[in-house]
């Protein structure tokens, strides 16, 4: 039986006449990496202020544990860890003084041994006595995620982890929050504005557009195969078109036009459809492989660019 | 959690400019009394000396430090609110402040707390004002009977009856300081950058300076509410008789206005959404 660690019901807050989350519910279950994504001001950030207190609902409610949380019962915080944002420190102060300043903060007693085990997990082991001002932007979100999990909370909740690091960086984090869930078995909420971030670390996700929830369940099912779409452009001929209709891809074709066909199929058949279309005297163009979800998310970004006359 | 705040206060470097300052504006009156003290005297009791003999260390450490304290009137409250006025605001514009909130601990704690640390680090720095305007003064200068010559009349204090009313007088400038420290915290609550703070406590003291010392009867009735007013309680101890029930009264106002302003933050900081 799955085990809530924290529930949002029925969320609601407006800043002025913008409503940024408007009543949204989700349940988040032990061991599950649950993927928060969303465009930029979609309320992912917002949501995640008012799981941790720092925001107050206009209505709703947020559990942690099956208790309800609000500014009496903060204690229930000791099984959070979080990053919200970019992971701002006291740059005056070494790694190691800040990490010992907030694990002082954690309500719990932290050990300098396990001090040491955190900064070696997230890989600063060596650099702790260094002041914070000249620490990479990896370093000081790594110095972060230390700090969130010093007292060895149950759910990590990470913002947008990845914003502002070079690719290597993004590569480490990424690593770091598979280690983080599989051989810590720390339960994470992640926010992202892209889909494949999400995809490649979450086990669960939900898109929130415009304050509301629009998608949500197991990553495995909203990104199954089956909902692949493959986009084959290739020169206009009628007849290669008439026997693809009556051959074994023909359950799958889901449009044709000339010069372009539409397949539903997973991204594995992609290389026997272009062989079987070259075969049958096609010249293939161009092959563009999308997952119904990522196309749907565009839509809503693009549709947010055309309002706001940026495209 | 009040140990963590000081180590961030006094791990910072500008922390300590302040008690540079103190040194400085400390050391220069002392240097100028020292060079050219009997002339300022002279000056000074000019038309008492007509009448009066006057003998023995008039220019004492006792007469500088008061000097002393006269002229830091106004740069001590800006010191204390150069730390409380950045309590919440510096954290809230360094980012740090959403990753203190999301640590197990009440907000009115957290408060209380950073008003405490404020206020541990005004009376550091009235002790270092003691050891350079008093210690350093009476190193210098010797001590000696004190005269405090106020506008309508001339206070002769005893050498051995000086020293108590210094240190009741820090004690009093310490409430004082509370008071400055707690509102600086208040405005600290709604800003998100201590400047902000910083500047509106001292243009709240200069503007209610200016309503305490102007004798103007549209002033009068208002001005004994206020709490720069009673600020300078403090030099109810240099009087003689001490005006015991004044100063009472004063370190009273004092006191409220400090317990007004830090609930006042209390209430405000619970209630607040952070965003920085």
């Amino acid at each position: 039986m799955a085990t809530e660690i924290i529930e949002a019901r029925r969320l609601t807050k407006s800043f002025g006449s913008f409503k940024a989350v408007d009543d949204l519910s989700f349940t988040i279950n032990k061991g599950e990496v649950y993927g928060f994504l969303g465009q930029n001001g979609a309320g992912k950030s917002t949501t995640m202020r008012m799981l941790l207190g720092l925001i107050y609902p206009d209505n709703g409610a947020v559990y942690i544990r099956g208790m309800e949380f609000n500014n009496r019962t903060r204690h229930l915080l000791a099984y959070i860890g979080a990053v919200i944002e970019r992971p701002d420190l006291y740059l005056y102060l070494t790694g190691w003084e800040n990490l010992k300043l907030f694990a002082h903060l954690s309500g719990k007693e932290i050990t300098s041994a396990r001090m040491h085990e955190v900064l070696d997990i997230v890989g600063l082991s060596g650099r702790e006595k260094d002041k914070v001002k000249g620490y990479s932007q990896g370093m000081k979100q790594r110095l972060g995620i230390a700090i969130a999990l010093i007292h060895d909370p149950e759910l990590l909740i990470l913002d947008e982890p990845t914003n502002g690091l070079d690719p290597q960086g993004i590569a480490e984090m990424r690593f770091l929050i598979n280690r983080l869930s599989k051989e810590l078995g720390k339960t994470i909420m992640i926010s992202s504005h892209l889909l494949h971030e999400i995809e490649q670390v979450a086990t669960n996700m939900i898109i929130l557009h415009r304050g509301k929830r629009i998608v949500e369940g197991k990553v495995a099912d909203l990104l199954s195969p089956a909902d692949t779409s493959v986009k084959i452009r290739l020169t206009p001929d009628e007849a290669v078109i008439a026997q693809l209709k009556n051959s074994e891809w023909k359950a799958q074709i889901s449009s044709t036009q000339l010069g372009q066909i539409t397949f539903k199929t997973d991204p594995e058949n992609v290389p026997a459809i272009n062989n079987w279309l070259v075969n049958h005297g096609a010249s293939v163009l161009q092959i563009n492989v999308t997952h119904s979800l990522e196309d749907y998310f565009l839509s809503l970004t693009s549709e947010d660019h055309v309002a706001a006359g940026t495209i | 959690m009040l140990r963590l705040e000081l180590f961030k206060i006094f791990k910072r470097p500008r922390t300590y400019i302040s008690f540079g300052i103190v040194a400085a504006i400390a050391l220069v009156i002392e240097l100028a009394m020292y060079a050219d003290g009997k002339n300022f005297i002279n000056f000074a009791l000019q038309g008492i000396n007509e009448q009066f003999d006057m003998r023995g260390n008039i220019l004492n450490g006792y007469l500088i430090t008061y000097i002393i304290l006269q002229t830091l009137l106004v740069q001590i409250p800006l010191l204390v609110a150069l730390v409380a006025g950045d309590a919440i605001a510096g954290e809230a514009s360094m980012g740090t402040l959403r990753l203190l909130l999301t640590k197990p601990q009440s907000r009115s704690k957290v408060i209380i707390v950073k008003f405490v640390a404020s206020l541990c680090y005004a009376l550091l720095l009235l002790l270092w004002l003691a050891i350079v305007a008093l210690g350093l003064s009476v190193l210098i200068f010797g001590a000696g009977d004190m005269i405090n010559l106020k506008s309508d009349a001339m206070v002769i204090i005893l050498k051995d009856d000086v020293l108590w009313r210094y240190v009741a007088a820090f004690a009093f400038a310490a409430l004082a300081m509370a008071t400055v420290a707690a509102l600086a915290l208040l405005l600290s609550c709604f800003a998100d950058n201590s400047i902000g703070p910083i500047v509106g406590t001292m243009g709240i003291i200069i503007v209610l300076m200016i309503f305490s010392t102007l004798d103007l009867p549209i002033f009068s009735v208002i001005k004994q509410y206020l709490f720069t007013t009673h600020m300078v309680g403090w030099k109810g101890f240099f009087d003689d008789p001490v005006p015991y029930k004044a100063v009472g009264t004063s370190a009273m106002v004092l006191l409220v206005y400090t317990f007004l302003f830090l609930g006042a933050s209390i209430v405000w900081f619970n209630k607040k959404d952070i965003q920085s």
